[in-house]
């Protein structure tokens, strides 16, 4: 059984049905890539993933490590060990990263402001984040701003690394986190997902186009088109992708 | 995810800030306000005739002051149910020793940390109606600067008393004024010398703790010319099941190419009038800073101003209103550009939940001779829910030539995508919730010193307690 089991999941965004019945497995230690044109669900997916509620679950079901999520709100399922790096980061003025990182990071630890012994050290969080934050090529004055607040694209996809490396998920689901963004950045952000790649991680990575995949070498390549899984398979799916395109799968679903 | 908080700020409020000490009074005037009670309260003082007869003036304009019918709802203050002065102990003392020990007891309570008393340069606390307690570093004594409970201020410096008392805030100006001015009791008297910075924050904790009980306190601060002084004001009220009012003045003179900054974290019992006058002269290039936070109260009306009086001057105000259950924060500012070349900034930031009510009034107006002024307004209200309120009503009287005015204004609710992404990193919906306002009103926090911001913060947090999502 695979610790995140996708089961004929039918999702609808504002009445209409975007995610038509889709099946997934990913397990710890594998890299999944799902890849697939604008507007094949792909972002429905990864926030239904994490319960937005935006977004309506009209059928079908998901299992994390043996447990239902769909009924879970969002920070359950973040503490249950899965992550969302989103494609769009959002800003949320006046509370500094620093401030984000460890509460969010205590939030994982049980931490409600009375047991001291769950919060994180000073220490034990400097520890966590300097390697990182090294990786990413990321300043540590970086912290003390307020959530992606004047951040470039490519600062708050890295932001959203750094935060994965912080809360050390079992299961990352990563957004399009290579759009946008510049040759270097792509580089640090895989550099920093390939350090923390091993057998206690499963990557769902959501992409449009091939080229992250030249640095995060995936274990399965997804091809999903309006809404479907349209095939499944190894490296050698993007292979086809990249020289043929979309178009053979969009003719086929329409 | 329908986010539909509830709270019921004040309920708990035992439990939640509340400390309640016997009473324990030497003297305890009569419910209701007469010529006698006036009489009998300055005599208690042993004032000079000058200000009794101040105060029986004050009370004659109080009676034929009608009450504002714009602003909030005042129509259940009962002003015959009310006592006008109390006092716990005979007179204010100079050491802490001297400090009555259930005194002692709600400092402890209001956790003002031991390594933070060292650095105060001087605790003036407002317990009941009067001062109790106040010592004045020596270093700044040694400065000259004057930091003394106000009733003392008019004993020990009458002359300087006399020459600014009632200036900026004649009893006239309003009918709670006019009954400040006939019943006031405590507060702060600061003089700051010509070219003197304090650069110690000056404090004064203060609270109401007796049923039924009105709270005057009367503030007055000079800032003479080059001269700096924060002064900060903070307090906590215990509830009770009756109104309370509170009704302070508060009279600055900043003089030529001085700086003052005055800050307030109000947080009073939610069944507590809070009806406050503050105001200060600026003169030529003089700079007057409000910083006010109201967190409490079931009516606040305040509107700190600024009247920049010669060239250069500058006002400054930047708020925070909280408005949970049952509250109406109906507050804001005045600016008013008496001379050319004069500045004023505005920053309101007001929260409503759970029903609770914000609104912003404030006037921005300019005299005819004050030109290339320059004034700018920022109203950002945040809702956390569809039964809060919040109102903007901003008023400009503009009357010079070249003039620069702006204003922005904003009403925004917490939005489901910033909920979404903290809580996506494992934050539970009510800690998020706190979270993003909190970073809401982080431009009013961090002009805070830190042991306030902290407090800040937890209050915040302690009134977000109880959503639920």
């Amino acid at each position: 059984m695979a610790d995140l089991e996708i089961r004929d999941l039918r999702v609808s965004v504002e009445g209409r049905e975007i995610l038509k019945g889709v099946s997934l497995d990913v397990s710890k230690g594998e890299v999944h890539a799902v890849m697939g044109p604008n507007g094949s669900g792909k972002s429905t997916l990864s926030q239904t993933l994490l319960g937005h509620p935006g977004y309506k679950v009209e059928g079908g079901r998901v299992r994390f490590k043996g447990q239902d999520i769909l009924e879970l709100t969002p920070d359950a399922r973040s503490r249950l060990g899965l992550f969302l790096a989103l494609q769009y980061p959002i800003v949320v003025p006046g509370i500094t990263m620093n401030n984000f990182l460890r509460t969010a990071l205590n939030a994982h630890r049980g931490y409600d402001g009375k047991d001291k012994s769950k919060s994180v050290s000073p220490k034990e969080f400097r520890t966590l984040v300097e390697p990182y934050l090294e990786t990413l090529r990321i300043d540590r004055t970086f912290l003390s701003r307020y959530i992606n607040e004047g951040f470039s694209g490519g600062e708050k996809k890295r932001a959203e690394i750094l935060q994965m490396a912080v809360l050390q998920p079992e299961m990352a689901v990563l957004d399009e986190t290579d759009s946008g963004l510049d040759i270097d950045s792509i580089k640090y952000v895989s550099e920093a997902i390939n350090k923390m790649r091993g057998p206690e991680l499963g990557v769902l990575m959501i992409t449009h186009y091939t080229r992250i995949l030249q640095f995060i070498k995936p274990d399965y390549v997804h091809v999903m088109v309006a809404g479907q899984v349209v095939e499944s398979g190894g490296a050698e799916v993007a292979d086809r992708l990249e020289r043929e395109g979309y178009a053979q799968w969009g003719e086929e679903v329409a | 995810m329908a986010v539909v908080p509830k709270i019921n700020v004040g309920d708990d409020y035992r439990e939640k800030y509340g400390f309640f000490d016997p009473e324990k009074f030497t003297f305890k005037a009569k419910r209701g306000l007469t010529p006698e009670v006036v009489k009998e309260i300055s005599w208690m003082k042993s004032e000079p005739e000058w200000m009794t007869k101040f105060r029986l003036r004050s009370l004659e304009i109080f009676r034929k002051k009608p009450m504002p019918n714009w602003g909030a709802d005042l129509s259940h203050i009962d002003f015959e149910n009310i006592f006008y002065f109390l006092r716990a102990s005979e007179k204010p003392g100079k050491t802490w020793d001297e400090v009555p020990a259930d005194v002692k007891r709600t400092f402890d309570r209001l956790g003002i940390p031991e390594a933070e008393r060292k650095f105060l340069a001087g605790v003036s606390a407002q317990y009941e109606s009067e001062v109790v307690y106040h010592s004045l570093h020596k270093e700044l004594s040694d400065k000259g600067v004057i930091f003394l409970d106000t009733d003392s201020g008019l004993r020990e410096h009458p002359e300087l008393f006399k020459e600014y008392f009632g200036t900026v805030i004649p009893p006239a100006d309003n009918k709670f004024s006019a009954l400040n001015s006939a019943v006031w009791s405590g507060g702060s008297f600061i003089y700051v010398p010509k070219g003197v910075r304090v650069d110690i924050p000056l404090q004064a904790y203060f609270r109401i703790n007796a049923e039924n009980m009105g709270q005057f306190e009367r503030t007055l601060i000079i800032c003479d010319e080059g001269s700096f002084v924060h002064y900060i004001e903070g307090c906590t009220a215990p509830m009770y099941t009756t109104d309370s009012l509170h009704s302070a003045v508060v009279e600055i003179i900043v003089k030529k190419g001085a700086r003052c900054r005055y800050t307030t974290i109000q947080n009073w019992s939610t069944n507590v009038y809070n009806l406050v006058t503050k105001r200060a002269v600026a003169y030529a290039d003089a700079t007057m800073e409000w910083v006010d936070g109201n967190l409490g109260s079931q009516v606040t009306m305040k509107y700190p101003s600024v009247y920049m009086m010669e060239p250069g001057a500058k006002g400054d105000v930047l708020s925070v209103a909280f408005a949970g259950k049952g509250q109406h924060q109906d507050a804001g500012a005045k600016m008013v550009h008496v001379a050319p070349n004069t500045t004023s900034t505005i920053t309101s930031k007001s929260i409503s939940k759970a029903g609770g009510r914000t609104t912003y009034r404030g006037l921005v107006k300019v005299y005819p001779q004050a030109e290339n002024c320059k004034s700018f307004v920022k109203c950002d209200a945040l809702l956390l829910d569809a039964e809060s309120r919040s109102d903007t009503y901003p008023y400009n009287e503009v009357e010079a030539e070249n003039v620069t005015l702006g204003h922005e204004a904003t009403v925004s609710k917490v939005s489901d995508e910033q909920l979404f992404y903290l809580m996506s990193r494992g934050i539970p919906l009510a800690e998020a919730e706190t979270m993003i306002v909190n970073g809401f009103i982080e431009p009013f926090t961090k002009e805070l010193p830190l042991e306030y911001a902290v407090e800040l913060n937890r209050l915040i947090q302690l009134e977000m307690e109880g959503s639920v999502g």
